[in-house]
This record gives C-alpha cells, sequence and structure tokens, in this order.
C-alpha cells in the first residue's frame, strides 16, 4: 500500500509539470495582458514597456515558466495586476470554494445515493420511473436556467433564502449547493440505481438471506457496499470538476469562489491569477483521484494494492 | 468496516461544521444610515493617477476632492480646494489652495500635497496608468519618456512658492487646462502616501466628505462620513458600503429582494422590466459616453477620398433610432455630433453638427457607398470584444441595418474577439483591416476631450492614426484661445473637419443607469456615470 501510494505520488510530478507547462502556453497565446490595462485607451509605450519589465513579460517564454516554477515551490505565486498577492487571492477564494463543495458532494452523497437505492429496489415501480424522470429533467437543463430559476423563486418571489451569498458560510451555500450538484447528483442515482439493481440477484445476497440476516443488513452492508464502487469513482472525479467548475454557479450567486477569480483573470488576461488558480486545481484532482483508487481497497476486499 | 466507521465521523465533524459557521459568520454591512452599493472590483491599485476605470472611480469620487470639481448636474468645472487659478497667457498658471483643508488623518492639504502628487504621478518609474495626464506640464518628457529611463524625478513645470501657492509653466498654451484639474488623477496626497506606501494601499487617505473605515480586497469596502469634513458638499448619509458583485444581474436581483440599496449598471437584458420591478426608483440620466466606429487610417484602403464617401453612407445606412430603441430600451440617444450632451451647449455640445451625415437614410447611403467604389474589401467586419456588455447585439443590428440598405446579406459581419485585453491588443498592433467599436468615456467635460485625444495626430486614444493637418491647427489654435466661447467656436470647426472627413462614424451617446430600494431618496449620477453618494439620504 504505501508503495503504491509513494509511485502514484511520484507519477503525479510530470502531470503536473505537463499541465502547468500547457496552461502556461494557453494564457499566454491569448496576448498580451497589458493591453487591456488602460481602459479603451492605448497605455502610453513608456509605462507599458515598464509594466512588462516588472511581471517579466518581456522575457522569452520558457524563462517566464521556469521563473515561475521555480517561484511556485518557493510558495510564489506572483502578483495579480491589481497588486495582490495571488497567495491571497487564494486564501479568500478557495475556502469559499471548498465549502460550496462540501455542500454539493454531500447533496450527491445523501440524496444521490438515497434515491438511487430506493429506485434500485423498487425496479419499475411508480417510484423508481418518477425519479428516472425527473433525473432526467435536471440533466437536461442547463445549470444556469436552474439556478437563475431557483434565485428568482425562493430569493425574491417567495424570500426564503437571499438571492446573493454575501460571507460565504454554509447556510448560505445550500441553494447554491444544490445547484452546483443538481447534474452531478441525478448521475449518481442513475449510477446507485443501476448497480444496485444488478448487484440486487447477485449470489451473495441471496446467501446474505440465507442466512437469515436482516434486510436492512443486507442491504447496507452487502448490497450498497459493493454497489457504490463506480459512484465512487464518479464522486472523486467530480471533486476536482464542482471545484473549477462552478464559474457559472458562483457568478449567478455572487460567490467570491475560485469560478470567479478565474473567470475575473481570464478577462483581464491574468497569467499569474490564471495558472495558479489552475495549478492548485490540477492538485485538487490528483488527490482526488489517488483518494477514489484508495478507496476502492476500503470497499473491495479482494482489491489489493502493492 | 473501517471506511464506514471513519465516513460517519466525517459527516458528524461537517454537520457540526455547518452549524457553526451558519450562525457565526454575520458582521453587519449596511446599519442605520449607511447605504449598500453594487461595487465591482477595480482593476488596478487605488492610486489617483492609476485609476482609470469606473469601479475605482467611484471610491476617489468618495474620498478625494481637487482643485475644482465638476458640478454633478451641469458638469460646469468649479474652484474647490483652489481659491485662484490666474494666467496671463494661457501657459504660466498660478494656483493658490484654500486655506482650512485637511485629509481625514488630520494633515493639513498644501501646495506641496498636490505638488508631490502630480510628480508621483507623472514619474515613469511608478507605473500610473493616467501618467499622460501630465503630459502637457513641463519638463514631463525628462520624467516620463517615451522610451529608456527618465532623467529627472520632477517635473521642471511645477514650482512651490509658499505653503498655500504654487506655480504651473505648460510645455504649450491650454487654455481649459484649470478645467481639466476636477480629474482624479489631479487629486492631492497626503505624506503617509510617499511614507509608508503599502499600508495607504490598503486603507486609502484622502480628503473628501467619506473616510474609508475598512477595504476587504475582492468583496467590500466599507465607507463612513467624515465628521470633520470642510467642505459644502457634505455626506447626507452616515456612510457607504460598497459590496463586489460577480455578475451585475445578481446585484439588480438583490435590490429586487431589497439585500442591497443600489445599483448603479442595470444590465440590458432587465431594462424592458426595471420600471415596473423597481416601481419607478430607476433613474436614466446621460453620461459623458459617446459610442462610435472608428476605422483604421494605417490601411490605405481606408485612406483614401472615395474611402470617405463609404464611410459617409456607411453613417447614413445605421438606423440608429431603431436600435437605440429596441436594443438598448431608450438607455442609448443616436448621436448627430461627435460629443456629449452633458457639454451643455456652452460647453460645445452642438446636436445636428453631423447634419444629414446621420440621418438614416438607405436610398443616399447606398449612392454614396457606390459611388465611393464599394466597401473596402468587398466586405464589412466590424470587430468589437463579445466579453462585456451588449456589444454582440447591437453590432448585429448596425451590421443588419447596412446589408438591408445595400440590400445584401454578407455586406456586412460583425467580428467578435474573446476578451477586451485582446481586443486592444489587436487594435495597438493596428491589426484591423475594417471599423471597430469605439466607446470614449469622457475624463473632463470639455469638448476638447472629446476631438483631441481621438482625432489629434498621434494623440493617445488615436487607434485609428486619423491625421488632418486642418484639424490639428483648428484645435492648436482653439487651446490657445483664452476665452470660452472663442476657444468652443474653434474646436466645432474642427469637429466639422471630422465630420466632413466622417473620421469615426458616432452611433449613439450613452446613459448612465441606477436603480435603487425605497428607503433611499436623492439618488443621482454625475455625468460621469458615477452616483452622487454624498447627496444620497437613506430612510
Amino acid at each position: 500500500m504505501g508503495r503504491y501510494v509513494a509511485r502514484r505520488l511520484l507519477q503525479m510530478i510530470p502531470v503536473f509539470i505537463g499541465s502547468t507547462l500547457l496552461i502556461f502556453l494557453m494564457v499566454n497565446v491569448m496576448g498580451d495582458p497589458i493591453a487591456g490595462l488602460c481602459g479603451e485607451r492605448a497605455c502610453d509605450p513608456a509605462t507599458a514597456a515598464q509594466l512588462k519589465r516588472e511581471f517579466g513579460l518581456d522575457k522569452p517564454l520558457w524563462q517566464q515558466y521556469l521563473t515561475y516554477m521555480g517561484n511556485v515551490f518557493t510558495g510564489d505565486f506572483g502578483t495579480a495586476f491589481n497588486g495582490q498577492p495571488v497567495t491571497e487571492l487564494m486564501a479568500t477564494a478557495f475556502p469559499v470554494t471548498i465549502r460550496l463543495t462540501i455542500v454539493a458532494i454531500l447533496f450527491e452523497i445523501v440524496v444521490g445515493v438515497t434515491l438511487g437505492v430506493l429506485t434500485g429496489m423498487r425496479r419499475g415501480r411508480p417510484v423508481d420511473t418518477g425519479v428516472l424522470l425527473s433525473t432526467l429533467v435536471v440533466i437536461s437543463v442547463p445549470t444556469f436556467v436552474t439556478g437563475l430559476l431557483l434565485q428568482l423563486l425562493l430569493g425574491i418571489k417567495w424570500q426564503w433564502i437571499s438571492p446573493s451569498v454575501r460571507y460565504g458560510s454554509f447556510d448560505e451555500l445550500i441553494v447554491p449547493g444544490l445547484v452546483l450538484a443538481s447534474v452531478s447528483l441525478a448521475y449518481v442515482t442513475r449510477l446507485t440505481r443501476t448497480s444496485i439493481a444488478e448487484n440486487k440477484r447477485a449470489d451473495y445476497v441471496r446467501t446474505a438471506i440465507a442466512k437469515g440476516l436482516p434486510r436492512r443488513r443486507v442491504v447496507v452492508r452487502h448490497l450498497l457496499r459493493n454497489s457504490l464502487i463506480p459512484v465512487v469513482t464518479f464522486i472523486g472525479a467530480d471533486i476536482g470538476a464542482l471545484m473549477g467548475g462552478a464559474i457559472v454557479t458562483e457568478r449567478i450567486f455572487n460567490i467570491h469562489g475560485v469560478g470567479f477569480q478565474l473567470y475575473q483573470g481570464i478577462l483581464r488576461q491574468n497569467t499569474q491569477t490564471v495558472v495558479g488558480f489552475v495549478t492548485v486545481l490540477v492538485l485538487v484532482f490528483l488527490v482526488a483521484n489517488l483518494l477514489v483508487d484508495l478507496l476502492y481497497a476500503v470497499l473491495d476486499p479482494r482489491i489489493r494494492y502493492a | 468496516m473501517r471506511g464506514i466507521a471513519h465516513a460517519r465521523w466525517a459527516a458528524g465533524v461537517i454537520a457540526a461544521g455547518l452549524l457553526a459557521t451558519g450562525c457565526g459568520d454575520s458582521g453587519g454591512f449596511g446599519g442605520a444610515g449607511v447605504l449598500t452599493s453594487s461595487w465591482g472590483d477595480p482593476q488596478n491599485p487605488l492610486e489617483p493617477a492609476n485609476t482609470n476605470e469606473v469601479q475605482g472611480g467611484k471610491v476617489l469620487d468618495m474620498i478625494f476632492r481637487g482643485l475644482k470639481k465638476y458640478d454633478p448636474r451641469t458638469g460646469k468645472a468649479q474652484n474647490w480646494l483652489a481659491a485662484s487659478i490666474d494666467t496671463g497667457d494661457s501657459r504660466n498658471f498660478t494656483i493658490k489652495v484654500k486655506d482650512g483643508w485637511t485629509f481625514s488623518n488630520g494633515e493639513k492639504v498644501t501646495a506641496r500635497s498636490f505638488v508631490d502628487a502630480w510628480n508621483y504621478g507623472a514619474s515613469l518609474r511608478n507605473n500610473q496608468k493616467n501618467a499622460y495626464f501630465f503630459a502637457y506640464i513641463d519638463g514631463y518628457d525628462k520624467v516620463h519618456p517615451d522610451s529608456g529611463t527618465q532623467t529627472a524625478d520632477t517635473l521642471s513645470g511645477l514650482r512651490v512658492t509658499g505653503p498655500d501657492t504654487f506655480t504651473v509653466r505648460l510645455n504649450q498654451k491650454f487654455s481649459s487646462f484649470p478645467d481639466t484639474l476636477g480629474y482624479a488623477a489631479f487629486a492631492p496626497l497626503p505624506r503617509a502616501f510617499f511614507t509608508d506606501h503599502a499600508a495607504w494601499l490598503k486603507k486609502p487617505v484622502g480628503n473628501g466628505p467619506y473616510r474609508i473605515e475598512s477595504y476587504t480586497r475582492g468583496s467590500a469596502m466599507n465607507l463612513r462620513k467624515w465628521a470633520g469634513y470642510p467642505g459644502p458638499d457634505k455626506a447626507q448619509n452616515a456612510g457607504v458600503t460598497l459590496l463586489v458583485y460577480t455578475d451585475s444581474n445578481t446585484a439588480y436581483t438583490d435590490v429586487l429582494a431589497g439585500n442591497l440599496d443600489l445599483v448603479d449598471d442595470v444590465p440590458s437584458t432587465q431594462l424592458k422590466n426595471v420600471e415596473t420591478d423597481l416601481n419607478g426608483r430607476y433613474i436614466n440620466t446621460p453620461a459623458g459616453i459617446l459610442q462610435t466606429l472608428a476605422f483604421p487610417y494605417y490601411d490605405p484602403k481606408w485612406d483614401t477620398p472615395g474611402a470617405t464617401k463609404v464611410r459617409t453612407g456607411l453613417s447614413m445606412a445605421i438606423n440608429r433610432r431603431q436600435i437605440t430603441e429596441t436594443i438598448f430600451r431608450g438607455t442609448r440617444t443616436p448621436a448627430t455630433d461627435w460629443t456629449s450632451p452633458v457639454l451643455g451647449a456652452a460647453g460645445g455640445y452642438k446636436p445636428g453638427l453631423c447634419g444629414h451625415a446621420c440621418d438614416y437614410d438607405p436610398a443616399q447611403a447606398k449612392k454614396l457607398i457606390q459611388e465611393g467604389g464599394g466597401i473596402p474589401g468587398g466586405q464589412l467586419k466590424i470587430t468589437y470584444n463579445a466579453d462585456t456588455g451588449s456589444h454582440k447585439q447591437w453590432v448585429d443590428a448596425v451590421c443588419n441595418s447596412i446589408n438591408n440598405t445595400l440590400g445584401n446579406d454578407k455586406a456586412c459581419v460583425g467580428n467578435p474577439v474573446g476578451t477586451f485585453a485582446d481586443f486592444r491588443n489587436q487594435i495597438g498592433q493596428h491589426k484591423m483591416t475594417g471599423p471597430f467599436r469605439a466607446g470614449w468615456q469622457m475624463d473632463y467635460p470639455l469638448i476638447q476631450n472629446f476631438l483631441q485625444p481621438l482625432y489629434y495626430t498621434g494623440a493617445s486614444s488615436n487607434d485609428g492614426k486619423w491625421s488632418n493637418s486642418r484639424f490639428d491647427r483648428l484645435v492648436d489654435r482653439a487651446n490657445a484661445e483664452t476665452g470660452q466661447a472663442a476657444a468652443v467656436r474653434l474646436f466645432q470647426q474642427a469637429e466639422e473637419v471630422v465630420r466632413d472627413n466622417m473620421a469615426a462614424i458616432p452611433l449613439w451617446y450613452q446613459n448612465g443607469s441606477a436603480g435603487y430600494a425605497s428607503r433611499l431618496s436623492h439618488v443621482a449620477l454625475n455625468p460621469f456615470s458615477v452616483p452622487v453618494y454624498n447627496e444620497i439620504r437613506v430612510g
């Protein structure tokens, strides 16, 4: 197990370098970031040249990348154009997004898996058809529609919630989390349902029932545990996607998280912000994937890592 | 088995966290007499000479007062901190600062506060994006050379002659120079700005009716009324809290839900229902913004006598009235000159100066374009940035209008550029092959500001590199003129040169818009489309 983890960690290094280099190149292809700094007019050439020198943009690209990576390993992610260190932006943005992701994942696990078990056990019954139909609706409606609709109904029409997030605390993030989770939630439901329905007929379930185990125990310990492997894979991969892909949800609900910083960084062609945030997201993705693989062993004792 | 036990434990921790943060985190924004207002994260550090967009400008407008102030209604420049600004030759100015003004930290505002601030703003090493505002002052080429390093630290044209007086020597005659001094870049700065710059940036200190109580970068700024403010325009409310919004739609929704008091940029998608949504608590007033289509004169195809006819024809092919009514719902007005209504007749606004060239006349338009040899390159590509505003909508509408006129579906197409930065970049590198979106927001309410930076040979915002010696001569003469009326007449003659060559097609004057909650009154926007915060009353 220890050797397996070590090998996986080592594998992360090339992935990390490759992905950051790609992002660095892509952001640079967008063009000269200084041009957008002076509003509707051109920056005067002297100031533009000076700014370029200060941000190191006058150096060749490979040198910029090396300097950047060197700084990253000492914990310096550079400075955004408004003079704020990127690490400071991260310190404010990531906690909010992590809270939002936790809420979303909780929804996926609690609601998604419960619905999945419910429908999987009652395949073909009205409950099953009803849930299947509603997941189809959720999957086909884009997130921004769900978001704006819930904001309008709950925030303005019925005044149950505040339509925007101000402090980024958990209670404010419940509805945005639900919106963010909605599509994945539907997938989790369907995945769990199929998996449960398939395993219900498996020999080990029949054995467990024949042993005289209580139904609850059969479902939770034997059936569910074995059926969760594809679901865990999906949720694990989803963590990274939720953290980076919350741009739409964060804009609708005024959440000053990672998605918003990325969006603003791209609009302003702020290389340092974009590369910094994406670098951290890449790390999150890699770690989440590793954890998923390790979880397999917990769920299915037949899987061994060496 | 172990795994499941762990999961249970984790869920418990998360639930506890939910409860703990749920009630802990709500420190109060707003409060008695304090209004909340929508904001965007300022793009640059909040230094007066480094702020060139409206979000940072909002703050500067609250915490700084300069030698002059523009009347929020008429736009007229009035002496504010200046006791007098005298000149005999439109080139050497003697400025006397009023006694009794201080910064909110108690420091006196003196002649030095201005001279130090201006020297800082002009100096190349400080990277101030508004440095070119000081370009008229003698010695600018030494502290801010176009290339190479600066050879002086201070502007030789600025001299402190007493505690309250200083002199300014310009490198050319510029009669309306005193009227430019209301611009934020000319604000005075306290010593703390220079001695502890980092701390000042974290919490700027100025001399305006508000002081900054707290500032959380990227999310909120709490401004409170400064009780010791010596000026006549004291704040009529206890303070303003600026809240950064990710999207103007969200801010608007928050006003509807009663969570926010003021949104100063009503999203275009909401314009059709704003009157009923807010029960009339919506203002829509002219701002000093003109939208035009500029042309690349570095492309020889556009720099011919025939192309002039084509441009005039294109101008006549655009149905401005229909576009402003259907797309902008009256928040834009068809332009009939190259300035803005906020200048007023005395300031140089002359409706109808464009004449028939700005009227919608498809028959004449088609004729002119054909006479001029048709559209250069066969197809008109209007370049714009697609990331903000509703540029796509109006560009498509303009093209539609032109296509209908010419009876050709492919005569005009929009050419979107992904981001504003890239758009500016391509303009800067002279990559335009056809007309491009050009918006001009005035820096100060003078006709000079609508003409010289945009059409003078080699001027800072002459993106199309238009050049006309007659126009340049008229502007020079206007700047040397001492009387305002005579100067305005000359500027208008220069504007007629712009018209006769159709250097840029004027599209429409832009309004500022704002919506507000029922607990506010006396809400207004100044000609810079910034809310006049100090006059707003709460409750």
